[in-house]
């Protein structure tokens, strides 16, 4: 049997390596983007001369053949499913067997005038590192980057490690607060400002304008302000990546459409990762989910499906993790920007608002629901085993030092966390659960 | 990616713009250079005190004011930007220099008398003089190339030191373990020695013990300890209860790391005066293969040599006859010399900071095999939460693909590493962790399962 997967992006070839452990297939994995796999969340470090792009690549090129996973380097034009062949930009063709198509997103662009000016760009392929090494040659004065989430971020970072001062228009009031509960966005904003970018909140962006080159040479915000700049990146986000999808009968809607089995409508078609869309998504869950980890999971799961191994869809409980500029971000279950009915919270901040904690739980019965964390590390492990145990907050609070994941003689706060809670909680009193220096010397924990 | 080597060219795309401070620090420490090498040129004979002071506050006072011109403004945290554009970090013009000059140095240091008999002068007469002043203070004798050398090896692991604490300073692990490594080279490689010097006219290295030190129990170091009475026979001592039983019960308890990035004077340079270059080491497959093969060679090679020795002499050297002296030599040239000297420090630049340590040091290997097979330290994986980006690998010193085992949800159980926790510092999302668990967990134990989810790379 021949498998063709589409995409070598992280969900493709976790695919192809679940399909090459499982068994002795034909495997073809198609990319036009780059020769091998790399991992596009390292893009940004490639960029600020902190690993060589080499270094992005997690296996080494001899890799693919030892596993007997071969790689093509073209882009997919048009498939067709009822001779189930593959026809590729250049008009050579190939056929499948089975079909797993993990093309990832591209980013959105909104309509703005002036969008497709030379200076304006997303960042999510190699190509748009190029482009963004391109543009930025012979220095710039200003970037205005667009969107206020993840990317917009890193974005701004990479920029910031050349010296170049950038702008951020974010739509909402407080960064990513359409994600963040209002303390935690504002402890980003105040950082963000910290660090000297100029972050302007509620705004937007109105027009781009361009010279006689073609070449970007300022914006136009909402409010009608004329910021001149050489670049302007578009970071509101990305949508699935399946244009080339249009005319080959797979049944789309912002992402391929497909059930908790992976599979499109067509048969031998499945569909997995940034590019897809669930017709039902799981609770607390998006339809479109464009995380790492999730990737990583729809890859394996369509993997056992091609190969008849009947699975569904299980990423288990939300986790997550990001880190904005110098400040690291995890979250275990679920912290919705805004309480939902029946929710308490319970937040902590340190006195240098460089960290912070926010635990929401189920105000009858303090059920633990979710946590966000800022600046301390905690374990997944632990936290994961808290929610499938359904343990209440004061269990979880209690046991903070054990799921504390520092580095070795880091500044514990555990203590102050504790302190806070039961000033707050006088009938819900909690003895932190800790093990002597000593013993942690010796034993760890 | 189609991309020219642009660390090669000195017309470097993305140019450093150095700040005030750094310029400042830059052109002190270059005062300090030329004090050096006018000393070393001659005037080091007349006015050595002199010389001395300007080297010393040049190398000091430039190398304090360089770390806060460029960390100073920052925020506290990971600081690996241009990393990889800079000449001297990326292979590129500048640091083919340094480590030709580096390499070249200790050449020219360890056959001082090789070249004046050539040259029929001293080549390094107005050097060694130069620090005369500092060793008759410390040590009540006249200053020696080797004196010398292990100054400026202090010099380079205080200065640098400083500048990687305060380049880590939101890491209290990475201020804590070099600020020990300034402690033991200072103290015990550099004042200690130097006082038993004057005291009892011998220099002994409370840190370095067999197989690193790989003529401790060599029958003729044993018997030169003996003559000295009470004190030669604490050295002894003290070496095979290092060797022997403090070395194995730490290591157990804390892993190699115990030494290699909290005492070891080699592990102190690399950590220090090597931090910038420690993405350099080769990650691949391959070279992983030849580390296995040259360092427990090299460890097999000197337990071999001492055993022959100690043999040898208790037959009254009628076993080897001369060529037991030959053995020797052999060992301390080729490993001593050209491997730990040569190539362990003047290769940095090129091969990255713990060559030695990688590919050579007995001591590593010995206490790698107990951190493999029986230690509680390991690193651990937060679950699922690696991307896979790449900067513990590519940070990682010893060459260990870290990520291969972070992206799979393994713990890190490797005969190499030398726990200096910088993959931990530079992980964005907060994976790694150095910990001393109990050894009943199995070593590449897949930690994190929910439910019918398996984590798989």
């Amino acid at each position: 049997m021949h498998i063709v997967i589409i995409g070598n992006g992280i969900t493709g070839i976790t695919a192809a390596r679940t399909i090459r452990k499982q068994s002795n297939h034909d495997i073809t994995v198609i990319s036009g983007e780059t020769d091998y796999f790399f991992s596009r969340t390292a893009l940004m470090y490639v960029y600020m001369g902190h690993m060589k792009f080499k270094d992005t690549q997690p296996y080494e090129n001899w890799f693919w053949e030892k596993n007997r996973i071969k790689l093509k380097k073209a882009w997919v034009q048009n498939i067709i499913t009822e001779s189930k062949s593959i026809v590729f930009d250049n008009g050579e063709q190939i056929s499948y067997d089975k079909l797993l198509i993990a093309s990832g997103a591209k980013s959105n662009k909104f309509g703005w005038p002036g969008q497709d000016l030379y200076g304006v760009q997303g960042l999510y392929s190699f190509q748009d590192l190029e482009l963004l090494e391109k543009n930025t040659a012979n220095g710039i004065n200003r970037a205005v980057i667009v969107g206020g989430g993840l990317i917009g971020i890193e974005m701004a970072e990479m920029l910031h490690s050349r010296h170049f001062p950038v702008t951020l228009l974010v739509r909402e009031s407080s960064f990513w607060n359409n994600i963040l509960p209002k303390q935690e966005s504002q402890l980003v904003t105040q950082h963000i400002r910290d660090l000297g970018f100029d972050l302007r909140l509620n705004e937007t962006l109105k027009e781009i304008k361009g010279d006689a080159k073609g070449n970007v040479s300022s914006i136009i915000t909402g409010s009608g302000e004329e910021i001149a700049c050489q670049i302007v990146g578009l970071t509101a986000g990305v949508s699935p990546n399946i244009d080339f999808l249009k005319d080959s009968g797979i049944t789309i809607d912002k992402g391929i459409i497909i059930n908790a089995n992976m599979q499109t409508n067509i048969s031998d078609v499945f569909a997995a990762g940034d590019c897809a869309q669930f017709q039902q998504a799981l609770p607390d869950r998006h339809p479109i989910e464009q995380v790492w980890y999730t990737g990583k999971i729809q890859g394996e799961t369509a993997a056992f499906n091609i190969l008849g191994q009947q699975q569904t869809y299980n990423p288990g409980y939300w986790f997550n993790s990001a880190k904005f500029l110098e400040i690291e971000y995890q979250t275990y279950g679920t912290v919705l920007n805004v309480l939902r009915e029946g929710e308490s919270e319970f937040y902590w901040e340190s006195d240098n608002h460089q960290k912070c904690l926010h635990v929401v739980y189920r105000q009858s019965d303090h059920l633990f629901i979710g946590i966000n964390i800022f600046g301390i590390r905690m374990r997944h492990e632990l936290f994961n085993k808290w929610l499938i145990e359904k343990q209440n907050v004061e269990h979880v609070l209690a046991h903070l030092r054990v799921a504390n994941f520092d580095p070795e003689f880091s500044r514990v706060y555990e203590t102050e966390i504790i302190d806070a809670w039961n000033k707050l909680n006088p009938t819900h009193q909690i003895q932190l659960k800790t093990k002597s220096a000593f013993s942690k010397l010796i034993f760890g924990s | 990616m189609s991309q020219a080597n642009n660390s090669l060219s000195l017309a470097n795309p993305h140019p450093a713009n150095f700040n005030g401070k750094q310029k400042l620090g830059l052109a002190i420490t270059g005062l300090g250079l030329l004090s050096f090498f006018m000393a070393w040129a001659g005037a080091g004979n007349q006015q050595p005190l002199v010389f001395l002071l300007i080297t010393l506050i040049g190398f000091f006072g430039g190398g304090i004011i360089f770390t806060i011109g460029s960390y100073g403004n920052l925020p506290a945290g990971i600081k690996n930007n241009r990393v990889v554009f800079s000449s001297l970090t990326s292979r590129g013009a500048i640091a083919w220099i340094a480590g030709v000059v580096l390499t070249g140095f200790y050449i020219m240091l360890y056959w001082r008398s090789f070249w004046k008999e050539l040259f029929g002068t001293d080549l390094f007469l107005g050097l060694v003089n130069m620090f005369n002043p500092l060793s008759e203070m410390l040590r009540n004798n006249p200053a020696d190339q080797w004196f010398v050398y292990g100054t400026l090896y202090t010099i380079a692991i205080l200065v640098m030191g400083f500048k990687f604490i305060y380049k880590y300073r939101h890491n209290r692990y990475q201020m804590l373990r070099t600020t020990s490594v300034m402690f033991f080279q200072l103290g015990f490689a550099w004042l200690l020695p130097g006082i038993m010097k004057a005291l009892y006219n011998y220099e002994p290295y409370l840190t370095y013990f067999w197989p690193l030190d790989y003529d401790a129990i060599f029958p003729s170091t044993l018997s030169y300890f003996q003559k000295q009475g009470a004190f030669g026979m604490f050295f002894i001592f003290w070496g095979l209860v290092m060797t022997f039983i403090a070395t194995p019960i730490l290591t157990y308890f804390f892993g190699k790391r115990w030494y290699c990035s909290w005492v070891c004077g080699c592990g102190g340079l690399a950590e220090t005066a090597g931090d910038p270059f420690r993405h350099l080491s080769d990650k691949s497959l391959k070279a992983w293969k030849i580390e296995r093969w040259m360092i427990h060679s090299i460890l097999a090679a000197i337990i071999i040599i001492s055993v022959l020795l100690l043999v040898d002499n208790a037959f009254k050297n009628q076993l080897l006859g001369e060529s037991a002296k030959n053995i020797a030599k052999g060992y301390s040239f080729v490993i001593g010399m050209v491997f730990s000297g040569v190539v362990g420090v003047g290769f940095y630049p090129i091969m990255g900071s713990r060559v030695w340590c990688r590919f050579g040091c007995p001591m590593a290997a010995y206490m790698g095999i107990i951190q493999r097979f029986k230690s509680r330290f390991r690193i651990t994986t937060n679950g699922a939460q690696c991307i896979s980006c790449g900067n513990c690998s590519t940070y990682c010193e010893m060459g260990i693909d870290v990520r291969a085992y972070a992206q799979k949800g393994q713990n890190i159980v490797r005969a190499s590493c030398v726990g200096c926790g910088v993959c931990s510092a530079v992980c964005p999302r907060g994976v790694l962790n150095l910990e001393n668990g109990s050894d009943n967990l199995k070593r590449t134990e897949i930690l994190f399962s929910s439910n019918d989810l398996k984590i798989l790379s």
